[in-house]
This record gives structure tokens, sequence and C-alpha cells, in this order.
């Protein structure tokens, strides 16, 4: 995974001079989580330009200089870092092209790593995409896999928009297939079937797509339910159609994220769906999320806190309940 | 004392001082009136320091100020017409209405906004300055910001950001004395605000805001110098603003004795008196400087009104460019009609649907306000 978003900032430095990458530690350092290694060395520190820890000021001199005609690609180290820069996010990146009529235009993308799982404790471990997802303005991606995350990665810094690209801390080290077609892109608005079934529909984002694929796989083994699983890969714009065919084939929805569960992702994906498939529906959507809580330190605590596969076949089985023939 | 410049650049320098006084008093008598909303905020007393400070810059540097900028963009050359239509909040505006008084915009004469966050825009200078930089074009970022906004955690983290990599950015803090209510020796505990430069490794110098041609001179050495080092530099405007606050500001933090001293050195009769005395202008030019800023005035107010407002069916355009990395976006997710998400890969054919989808969400939204009574 971090090869791949490597290689699409890489590629698309060649591709454009005026994209370029700045943050906490991304030269010398090479990265916080070492999605930038190498950059410094091929592009030089005009193009891979450390900055102080200012959030704010690092996004918004990204604002401005997208605004001036640069295509910044900014790192923030972690999504909870990034509330610190949400004045720029919100009230600047994401205004500045509706405020001013489109004179002007805010192409730059702001990546932040998120998720819990490292005893990161309370500061460092949060899931904030439903935090980004509410932003008009604003684009927001979660890729899952590698392919996914170097060709959104890529659509995200060719885009004319400001994007909120998140990554999962614990995907950073899988692996997976990656295109080297250098033009290849995935447009945003395009979800995936990541496993076709017919009982229940399981949307997962981030690590959660990864998730709900294994409980897919074991709800098939071990209950004899055939799960479909989609990932959305980005939630703004969201590919709601390809949810709601699934949901009107399925007549029921699992919703897997991390984050906490109050106008959360699930939250707002099942309105949609009780809105827009109502008649459909066998039984009410189930949000499968982490704990409303800061997200403790110790090691059972923290796992306790977030989801995993006996979450989602849990709440499967409680939307499937004496329904489906085990 | 610097000197009186030769004719035409005075008049030219009056004419645009009268302009923006002459504007702000109008819009505050439309405030008065409703047709102007939200908040007002007025410069009247502090046009030297603006003008002082645009006239000395190239038409490619860049300027961004805050929420009290009608004057910045008329300076600069926005036609008072797109302004005050602006604050009227009709399509005719530099924003088309969807900025409003705090976001005054104009790209074309690289006046990059109006901001309505405290700070929110020193950052945003830094990337301009970026950008410059990285072109290697040699325009200079001017970035006009208020006294309380040197207290925001975004100035110290700017002014870092801008000498560690020599970002071509000249600050010009507005100091009129109040961050709103709170008088300065009550909200920052440096009241020489040019020294907090130093902190930084800039050079701050403190001026007399209230004297075009000392904002001119100082303002155009501090300009010169950062285009020709490429670092940035700090410039703190000691300036007056008349009026409260906004236009809603009962004004009790202050006496009315202490705005009539500052009226004394009010910089456009002061400016007239020193041209009338060398002999640079006389009295017919200054009736016809104040005559002409009636007319453009009325006229605006004229052209605003007459203006048609914002198309309801517009409400969605401008939030994104939807292009071929982007297939499509939700219009409103409120509508009860069916989702209507990718229709093909066509993007041009989803724009079209997309627009009639928010468009006949906005004609009921139009129909219900109207059977309710919500707008005239």
């Amino acid at each position: 995974m971090r090869e791949a978003l490597r290689n699409a900032m890489a590629e698309e430095m060649h591709r454009d001079e005026n994209v370029f990458v700045m943050g906490e530690d991304v030269g010398v350092f090479q990265g916080a989580f070492k999605v930038t290694e190498g950059l410094l060395d091929e592009f030089g520190d005009k193009r891979v330009r450390d900055t102080p820890i200012s959030e704010n000021t690092i996004v918004g001199t990204g604002v401005g200089a997208a605004m001036g005609g640069l295509r910044p690609v900014v790192e923030l180290m972690t999504v909870n870092f990034s509330l610190l820069a949400l004045d720029q996010i919100v009230n600047h990146a994401a205004a500045i092209p509706y405020m001013f009529n489109g004179h002007v235009r805010v192409p730059m993308v702001i990546r932040m790593p998120g998720g819990g799982g490292h005893q990161l404790g309370p500061t460092h471990s949060h899931s904030f995409e439903a935090l980004y997802l509410q932003v008009p303005g604003l684009l927001v991606a979660c890729p899952s896999t590698p392919g996914d995350a170097k060709a959104l990665l890529k659509a995200a810094i060719r885009d004319e928009n400001p994007v909120v690209f998140i990554e999962h801390e614990s995907l950073y080290g899988i692996k997976g297939e990656v295109s080297d077609d250098e033009d290849e892109i995935l447009r945003f608005g395009e979800a995936v079937v990541r496993r076709e079934g017919t009982d229940v529909t399981i949307v997962g984002i981030l690590k959660m797509a990864h998730v709900a694929e294994k409980a897919a796989a074991e709800l098939e083994e071990k209950h004899g339910i055939s799960a479909e699983v989609i990932d959305p890969r980005t939630l703004r714009p969201l590919d709601l159609d390809t949810i709601l065919e699934s949901v009107r084939k399925t007549n029921r929805a699992v919703i897997v994220e991390e984050g906490w569960p109050h106008g959360g992702v699930g939250a707002n994906l099942s309105t949609l769906i009780t809105e827009q498939a109502f008649d459909w529906l066998d039984a009410p959507v189930q949000r499968v999320t982490g704990a409303d809580v800061p997200m403790p330190y110790s090691r059972r605590m923290e796992q306790a806190a977030m989801p995993h596969e006996e979450n989602v076949i849990e709440a499967v089985l409680a939307a499937t309940e004496g329904a489906i023939d085990g | 004392m610097a000197g009186l410049p030769d004719r035409n650049i005075a008049l030219d320098l009056l004419g645009r001082m009268c302009l923006i006084r002459r504007f702000e008093e109008e819009a505050g008598r439309q405030y008065q009136r409703a047709k102007a909303g939200g908040f007002l905020h007025l410069a009247i007393g502090e046009e030297a320091t603006i003008v002082g400070t645009t006239s000395v810059m190239r038409s490619d540097d860049y300027l961004i100020g805050t929420y009290r900028t009608h004057g910045h963009a008329l300076a600069r050359g926005t036609p008072a017409d797109e302004v005050m239509a602006e604050l009227f909040g009709k399509e005719t505006g530099t924003s088309g209405g969807r900025g409003g008084s705090m976001h005054i915009f104009d790209a074309e004469r690289r006046f990059m906004g109006g901001y309505g966050i405290v700070g929110g825009n020193l950052p945003l200078a830094a990337g301009l300055g970026l950008a410059s930089q990285y072109k290697g074009e040699d325009s200079v970022t001017v970035c006009m910001f208020g006294d309380g906004a040197s207290n925001t955690g975004n100035f110290g983290e700017t002014m870092n950001l801008a000498a560690l990599w020599d970002l071509p950015v000249l600050f010009l803090v507005e100091n009129n004395l109040y961050g709103m209510g709170t008088a300065l020796e009550r909200h920052s505990a440096v009241t020489d605000l040019s020294q907090k430069a130093a902190g930084y490794g800039i050079e701050g110098e403190r001026i007399d805001g209230m004297d075009l041609l000392e904002v001119r001179e100082r303002v155009g050495e501090h300009l010169e110098s950062v285009r020709d080092s490429g670092k940035p530099s700090l410039v703190e405007a000691f300036t007056y603003r008349y009026r409260g606050h906004s236009a809603a500001d009962p004004e009790v933090y202050r006496d009315k004795s202490e705005v009539e001293e500052w009226r004394e050195k009010d910089p456009i009769e002061s400016f007239i008196r020193r041209c009338l005395d060398g002999g640079v202008l006389d009295q017919d030019d200054v009736a016809a400087a104040r005559r002409e800023a009636d007319e453009t005035v009325e006229a605006a107010v004229e052209f605003a009104d007459e203006s048609p407002e914002p198309a309801l069916e517009s409400l969605y355009e401008e939030l994104y460019v939807v292009s071929e990395t982007m297939g499509w976006y939700s219009v409103d997710e409120r509508s009860p009609e069916p989702h209507r998400g990718e229709l093909g890969e066509d993007a041009p054919e989803v724009m079209k649907e997309l627009a009639e989808s928010g468009a006949a969400h906005a004609s009921e939204e139009r129909e219900r306000q109207t059977r309710e009574g919500v707008r005239e």
C-alpha cells in the first residue's frame, strides 16, 4: 500500500511539475509512516517540502498555493492532527470555490492516515471519515487496497476539487495488485463489489472493507449465508446506486466502519438506504461501528473498542434472523 | 515627511480614497435599508492605509485581505457596481451573491479575496507567495489583516513558515486599535505589533496609516525589499475606523471623543490640505473628485438594485468541477426522488442531468417560499 501511494505521487510529480508534496517530516525523515520514502531524493526539496508543525498553516499554504496555480499534495501526520487544520479545510479549501463563484479553484489533496489498532490512545487513533463526508465542496476518498489507493490518489491529484484522502495505518503494509499503467486512474464515486452474494449487503470502508470480506467468508462457511460485500472507495461522491442495487437484491444491509456511531458513515448510509429502498428492506439496517469512547490505550480495551469479524457476523445474523436457512 | 506626488497621481489617489469613503457611507445606508444583509464592516477612516498600499503594488502582485475589504477591491480597480451588487447579494456581484460583504473577490485584479475568519487569510498568503516563488515569478503577495489577527495561531505559524521558506509576502497589519470591541492593550500583551515580527526573524516597522504619503513611501520600500530579497516583511499601519466593528456595533467600548480626535487626522482631509498647500491640486479638483465618487456610488446602487437575484437554479453550481476524475456527485440527498446516480460514462451528460435535478429541487423550493411568503 505504501509503495502504491508513493508511486502515485511520484508518477504524478513526473507528469506535472506543478505537483508538489509538503507536510511534517515528509522529506528528510521519509514520512512518519514512510509513505513519501525516497521522494526527496528523487525530486529535491523544492517539490518535497518538510514543514514546521503547523497543521492549519500547512493546509492553508496548500490552499493558497492551489489558488496560485500549483497542485499541492499535503500530508497530515494523522487524522487526529487534521483537526488542527479544520478551519482551513472546511472554511477555506471547501468553501472558497463556491464562495467566490467558481472564479478560483482549489485543486489540492490532503492525505491523512487514521484508524486504531496500534495502542496510540485517544489522540492518534481515530476515524473521521464522517466529519469530512459532511462537508460540501470536499471530495473524500477512503481506499482499502493498494491498487485502489494508487489509482484513486492519482485521480485526486488530477482533480480540480479539494480532496480529503484518508488512509488507514493498519493497511500500509498490505500487499495487492497494482497497475503499472501510469494513465490508469480510478474515478471518484465508483464503488466496487468485493464479493457477490444474495442474502445480505455488507458495506465496509478502509480496514473494515477487509473485515467485512472475512466475515462474509465465515458467514458462508459456518452459517450458509451469502453476503455481498461492497467497498464504496469514496464517500463523497458516494456511489449509492451500487449499494442500492445490491440492497434491492438482498433486502438487508449491514454497514461497517471504525468511526464513532453517532452521526457516522453508517448512520448516514443507513438513512439513505432507508429513504431510497425502504420497500425492499426486510430488516432494519444494521450498523457495526467503533465504540462510542475516545480510543483507549490498553491493548484489550482498544481491541474491544474496534469492530471485528464477529461483530459483523453478529449484526448479519441479527439482520437475517430466522429468515435464512443455516 | 514624504514628498507630494505629481498632479495626476494625486488626483488618482484622492479619487480612490473619496470613492472608498463614499462607497462605505452608502453601504452603511443601504444596510439600514436592509438592501445589504449579514454583517457589514466599514473601513471609513482607513482609506490611506488601503489606497497607499495598493497604489504602490504592481498589477501582478497579489492582495489578500479580511472581512473589511470593500475598499481594497475598489482600490485595486474592481468596479463599484460589482462590489455593491455583491453586498446586495445579486448575481452581478463579484462573487455572484454567494460571498457577500465579507467575501469580495476579483481574480482578474489579483485581489484574492476577503475572508470572514480572523487570521484565516494568513496561510493563504503564504501559499500564494509559495506559488510565485515556485514558478520563478517576482510577484509579491500583500497580506492585510487586523490587530486582532496578530493573536491567532495562524499569525505565528505563517510568519514562521514565510520566514523559513523565504516567501515573498508583505504582512500588513491594519492596526485600528480594536479587535472587535476589545482594545489593543486589552487583547495583545505586546502592543507594538511590529515587534512581533522580530520573533520570527522578520523585519517589522510601525507607520502612520492615516498619512497616505507615508504609507506609500514606507510600504513601497518594504514591497521592493520583499521583491528583491524574496524575504517576507511586516508593516504595522496605525489607523482607525470611525464606525463600529460592524454595522451592528453600539460602540460601548470607546469614547466618542476618541473618534473625534482621530477624525482630526482624517486621511482624506489631511491629504487634500497638503495637496492644496503644495499647489498640486486646487479646490476644483477636490470638488470634482468628490462629485465623481458620488456619481460612481449612486450608479453602483442603481446597478445593484436593478441587478437580478441569483437564480435559485444555480444553487449547486460552482460547488464542484465535474471532470473525468470525478464521475458524478449526488446533488441533494434530501430529494425524495429515487437516487440519481451515474447514468452514463459521459460526464457532460451527467452534469446536465445533475443540473436539471438541482433545478427541479430549486423550483419546488421557490414555490414553497412563495407559497409560505418567505420572499416577496
